[in-house]
């Protein structure tokens, strides 16, 4: 297997060919905040939180699907980074509707946690309070848009893992929305098999058990690798 | 008496006046007997004459010469024919003067410094007849190029000739063709990017509805050239006219065996599909283009790969936009060293530009890369119209930004519009005079990219929703220095970080209109409160 060496935050480090920055970096302990990227998953690259900076080029690229090349020198974490990442959240909070100490996740959000890392204590834009619904016609699970950040997970987990394509987004910028099957209630589509790895996978309190209640709903996303390792090298048994 | 009629039945004139006046001409011409100065005639509909703001248009050609006929209305389309059937016997059609219609002056500089290379056949022919098309010449570069069967040649004349992509992006045709044509594997698809969404742009629009045979050649050329035996058209469903066009021109050039399988008796087989889009903005982003012609969602994806590697099911992919492919074959024809010498050394050849907005002549135009702005607004366009003066222009619709009326010597050409701040874009140029508010502008940019976003990534999907807001307060006067400094640093922001060019381009039309005319923003901030002052003990 052929090796590139690369140099992120000031370390020089030796990865595999294929590996993405991403990889690379956590291999090497150094944090990049993520969201819609899911390991296990295929990668969208739609939430810019893993921008980082490279050398000789101006364009920030993400991490998450940016393979290590020769040579590279990458930077995770400068000011500017720091800013974007806390714009990235200010921008999520303020289109949909947060209300952290009355949410099923709170205190297990991946977006929670963005706001901290981030330190983003206040919105510098203002909040925009959309109208949006709760869909509860499903028997065991429940989808509250308020707090859907699109990052498309539930609808990549459904198709690629579980097989049932039950998600997609429907509509498009501000109007974007999850829609089960043909944009029916989600309880109304057959293709649901109600496996919950899209509950398990979300990284807010958007999807959730019903009979969870504040603070109660952790999401899962080890089970879904486990999983995917399981299949991808046929161990069963670990 | 002999002579030919040209009635402009493109879409900008269809409707005010020139379906009905072809109708009309028609019926006079069909019921005219021998003797009649209207027996003889011929009469055509044709694609865009250019002038296209002073519709409908009908051009008499005689002996004597051409003569150009505008502003004749719905109303007026009557009186016209009836001049034409109650001609008084001997008048010469050289001598006739439509009534209710203005004379428009052949030599006047919107005509005399055009260059038209790719609109060459435009107006001219009539663009569903294949025997017009061939008789102006079409197809004869498919056909050479075929005998001499050296497909590197044609590549390589592509890339001496300087082309660059006309859908915006500006990159060496004859690169692209080349990298394409070295990807391995026997299948190859080409597609063209017909989806012109830039509000403010219809120079596609022209090729398409006035010579779509132009086109077709083109993108045989390029098949055959890369290797590819599959290609698409993607249209937008607002310009039916263009899509019934194509059509025909699709089936006529099929029975010809120009399309299809062994082309022009050679062993070259070239399947074109039209497919229509939903007239989403985003779909003429390439990678959202071909998921859209797989029957996917047409929301873009991060390059690379790109599409010469990954394109339409998965195979390696030819994007052009519609002009650069009809640019090939005058290319061909007059050759390499020839095309280039026309434009400027880093923009090879002509541009077909939509000229618009606040100028007494609108309509479209082709004139050599590098031509001033100027000459193409004030020279060619007559600039501003009721004693009015430019105040800026608008190049690349929402991708791109406005040059200033101190700049206007500025030539058209990719390098020089970006150090501007703007781009050359797929060729929409709105011109805009003194009364115009810049802010305004901006945010009516803004406002189309918030509606355009496809929101698979944040920064655009909600960032031009608060750029939106944020000149919306400008606009209400209740923007404040902070506001001002917070809508530049989102610019930036959602420039930097959107996954895709709608996103990376949206804060252009704000970041330059900033750069050139900051002070219409200054001008709309609230006033700081007075401080109170202190009271005198
Ligand atoms: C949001 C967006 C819209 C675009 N729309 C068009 C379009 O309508 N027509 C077009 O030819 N190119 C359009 N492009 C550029 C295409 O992605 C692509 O670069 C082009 O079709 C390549 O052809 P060219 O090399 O001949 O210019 C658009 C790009 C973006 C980012
Ligand atoms: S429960 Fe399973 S099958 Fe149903 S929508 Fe979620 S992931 Fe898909
Ligand atoms: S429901 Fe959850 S997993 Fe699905 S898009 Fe919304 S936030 Fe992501
Ligand atoms: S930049 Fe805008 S249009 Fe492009 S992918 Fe992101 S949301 Fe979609
Ligand atoms: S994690 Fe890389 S873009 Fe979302
Ligand atoms: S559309 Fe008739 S002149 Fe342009």
């Amino acid at each position: 297997m052929s090796v590139r060496t690369l140099r992120i935050d000031g370390r020089d480090l030796a990865v595999p060919e294929g590996t993405t920055l991403l990889q690379a970096a956590r291999e090497a302990g150094i944090a990049i905040p993520t969201l819609c990227h899911l390991e296990g998953l295929s990668p969208v690259a739609a939430c810019r939180l893993c921008l980082v900076e490279i050398e000789g080029t101006d364009k920030l690229l993400p991490a998450c699907i940016t393979p290590a090349s020769e040579g590279m020198v990458v930077q995770t974490a400068t000011p500017r980074l720091q800013d974007i990442r806390r714009t990235v959240v200010e921008l999520l909070f303020t289109e949909g509707n947060h209300v952290c100490a009355i949410c099923v996740a709170n205190g297990h959000c991946e977006l929670q946690d963005l706001a901290v890392t981030t330190g983003m204590d206040h919105s510098r834009l203002p909040y925009r309070f959309p109208a949006r619904r709760v869909d509860l016609s499903h028997p065991f699970f429940g989808l509250d848009h308020n707090r859907c950040i699109l990052c498309t997970r539930c609808v990549r987990v459904c198709d690629e893992v579980e097989g049932a394509h039950v998600w997609d987004v429907g509509w498009r910028g501000e109007h974007c929305r999850i829609i089960a099957g043909l944009d029916e209630p989600w309880g109304a589509v057959d293709a649901c098999t109600n496996c919950g790895k899209c509950v398990q996978v979300c990284p807010t309190g958007a999807l959730f058990h019903k009979g969870d209640t504040t603070a109660e709903k952790h999401d899962e996303p080890a089970q879904l690798q486990a999983l995917v390792h399981a299949r991808h090298h046929q161990q069963w048994n670990p | 008496m002999s002579g030919i009629l040209r009635v402009c039945t493109a879409a900008g004139c269809a409707g005010c006046g020139g379906s009905a006046l072809r109708e009309q001409l028609g019926a006079v011409i069909a019921a005219a007997t021998t003797g009649d100065p209207a027996s003889g005639l011929a009469l055509k509909g044709v694609g865009c004459l250019g002038p296209c703001g002073e519709g409908a248009l009908l051009e008499l050609e005689s002996a004597s010469g051409r003569r150009l006929f505008g502003g004749i209305t719905p109303e007026g389309v009557a009186a016209v024919a009836a001049s034409l059937a109650n001609l008084s016997p001997g008048t010469d059609l050289g001598t006739w003067a439509p009534p209710a219609a203005r004379p428009i002056d052949l030599e006047q500089p919107f005509f005399r410094l055009q260059k038209r290379l790719v609109l060459e056949h435009c107006g001219r022919i009539d663009p569903e007849s294949l025997a017009e098309a061939l008789a102006a010449g079409s197809y004869g570069q498919l056909r050479r190029v075929l005998q001499e069967n050296r497909p590197e040649a044609v590549i390589e004349q592509v890339r001496r000739s300087g082309l660059r992509g006309r859908g915006g992006g500006g990159y060496p045709t004859g690169l692209k063709w080349a990298t394409v044509a070295r990807m391995p594997g026997p299948e190859k698809v080409v597609v063209c990017n017909a989806d012109e969404g830039d509000p403010g742009a219809f120079m596609d629009r022209s090729v398409l509805e006035g010579d779509p045979h132009r086109l077709l050649e083109g993108m045989a050329i390029a098949a055959w050239a890369v290797g590819a035996s599959r290609g698409f058209i993607y249209v937008r469903a607002e310009y039916p006219m263009a899509i019934a066009h194509l059509r025909t021109a699709i089936a006529q050039a099929e029975d010809q065996g120009l399309l299809g399988a062994a082309i022009a008796g050679s062993a070259f087989g070239f399947q074109l599909e039209l497919r229509v889009g939903a007239g989403a903005f985003v779909c003429g982003e390439e990678t959202a283009l071909i998921h859209s012609i797989e029957g996917q969602r047409g929301v873009p994806r991060p390059r690379p790969p790109y599409p010469a590697e990954v394109g339409v099911f998965g195979l390696p992919t030819l994007i052009n936009n519609v002009e650069t492919f009809a640019s090939v074959p005058p290319l061909l024809a007059i050759g390499a060293e020839a095309y280039a010498a026309i434009g400027t050394t880093n923009s090879g050849g002509t541009k077909v530009f939509s000229l618009t907005g606040d100028v007494r002549l609108a309509g479209v135009l082709e004139v050599p890369m590098g031509t001033p702005i100027a000459t193409i607004v004030e020279t060619m366009g007559g600039g501003a119209p009721d004693g009015h003066a430019i105040k800026a222009v608008q190049t690349g619709g929402p991708s791109g930004g406005c040059v200033p009326a101190n700049r206007l010597d500025t030539p058209v050409d990719y390098e020089s519009l970006q150090e501007l701040g703007s781009i050359m874009g797929s060729g929409g140029m709105v011109v805009m005079d003194d009364s115009t508010s810049m802010v305004d502008v901006a945010c009516f940019f803004m406002a189309f990219c918030r509606e355009e976003s496809c929101g698979k990534c944040i920064p655009c999907r909600s960032g031009t929703v608060q750029l939106h807001l944020l000149l919306q307060k400008h606009l209400a006067g209740e923007a404040d220095a902070a506001d001002l400094a917070q809508l530049e640093s989102l610019c930036h922001m959602v420039k930097d970080t959107s996954l895709c060019g709608l996103g990376q381009s949206a804060p252009k039309p704000v970041l330059s209109t900033l750069r050139h005319f900051r002070g219409d923003y200054l001008a709309l901030l609230r006033p700081e409160p007075e401080a109170t002052p202190e009271p005198v003990p």
